[in-house]
């Protein structure tokens, strides 16, 4: 089961997700908010993970597929707070070198100006 | 090695809604074996994507075919086999998430993941058709071990 509620600050969407993102139910449901998002023009991403408790190998798929059609779109996804499971996640394959990651959102939002 | 005795046995319909069952009874199981939190988590993760893997690659969604995971385990390790009715397939078509190509493709980690997690994983030809996936993990392992050594 996943949550996502939407905030936006100076221009930026922040998704506060909440529960799991794996497959089924959770990763079609975080696909199709940001394919919204992206059609309404929002493509300033900040995604809050604070309260994610799981995420699997689709899950981050999901992620990767994000990043890579806002970048294409001349748009940004970044990460916030991430709990070190899901870190561990993306850093094994190597995706920490790829997303940008911040535990704090003032930073974080600073870093898309 | 001491010798394994089977001990917990699973089956499941191959239908995505049964892979959080399957992750959680292994974390219970693993618990109980004596692995701690954390180890149980990174154990169940790898079955559920050993199982992911065998409902959607091996049995391709067919919810008549089941995928049986069994669990045996001595002082100091869990066996886990995940099994499916699937046509098998080879390793070797399956490509490094790591490579550079394939850092940003959507799919394509779930094996890196349960040989990260994992101390020994084993892919073999099931007699009749099918893979069975052996995965063992040692309580002796220092946590992170593994993970960290391939950064």
């Amino acid at each position: 089961m996943l949550t996502i509620k939407q905030r936006d600050a100076e221009g930026i969407t922040i998704l506060d997700l909440s529960g799991r993102i794996t497959i089924g139910q959770g990763s079609a449901q975080f696909r199709e908010t940001i394919r919204q998002l992206m059609e309404q023009g929002r493509n300033r991403l900040l995604l809050n993970f604070a309260d994610v408790s799981y995420v699997d190998s689709s899950g981050i798929g999901e992620l990767v597929s994000a990043y890579t059609t806002l970048n294409n779109q001349g748009g940004q996804l970044k990460l916030l707070n991430l709990p070190k499971r899901i870190k561990d996640l993306l850093r094994i394959t190597k995706l920490l070198t790829v997303f940008e990651t911040f535990d704090d959102e003032a930073a974080a939002l600073r870093s898309f100006q | 090695m001491q010798q394994r005795k089977p001990t917990v046995g699973l089956t499941i319909a191959s239908d995505f809604h049964f892979v959080e069952l399957a992750e959680i009874v292994t974390k219970h199981v693993a618990e109980l074996v004596g692995f701690d939190e954390d180890a149980a988590g990174w154990i169940s993760m790898a079955v559920r994507e050993a199982v992911i893997n065998a409902i959607k690659h091996g049995n391709k969604q067919d919810r008549n075919k089941p995928v049986e995971i069994e669990f045996s385990f001595n002082a100091d390790t869990i066996t886990i086999q995940v099994m499916d009715r699937g046509e098998g397939f080879d390793l070797a078509d399956v490509p490094d998430p790591l490579d550079p190509e394939n850092l940003l493709k959507p799919s394509g980690r779930g094996i890196f993941y349960i040989r990260s997690f994992m101390d020994e994983v084993h892919f073999s030809s099931r007699p009749g058709g099918g893979t069975i996936v052996s995965m063992v993990r040692r309580k002796s392992r220092k946590e992170g071990e593994k993970k960290d050594a391939d950064h």
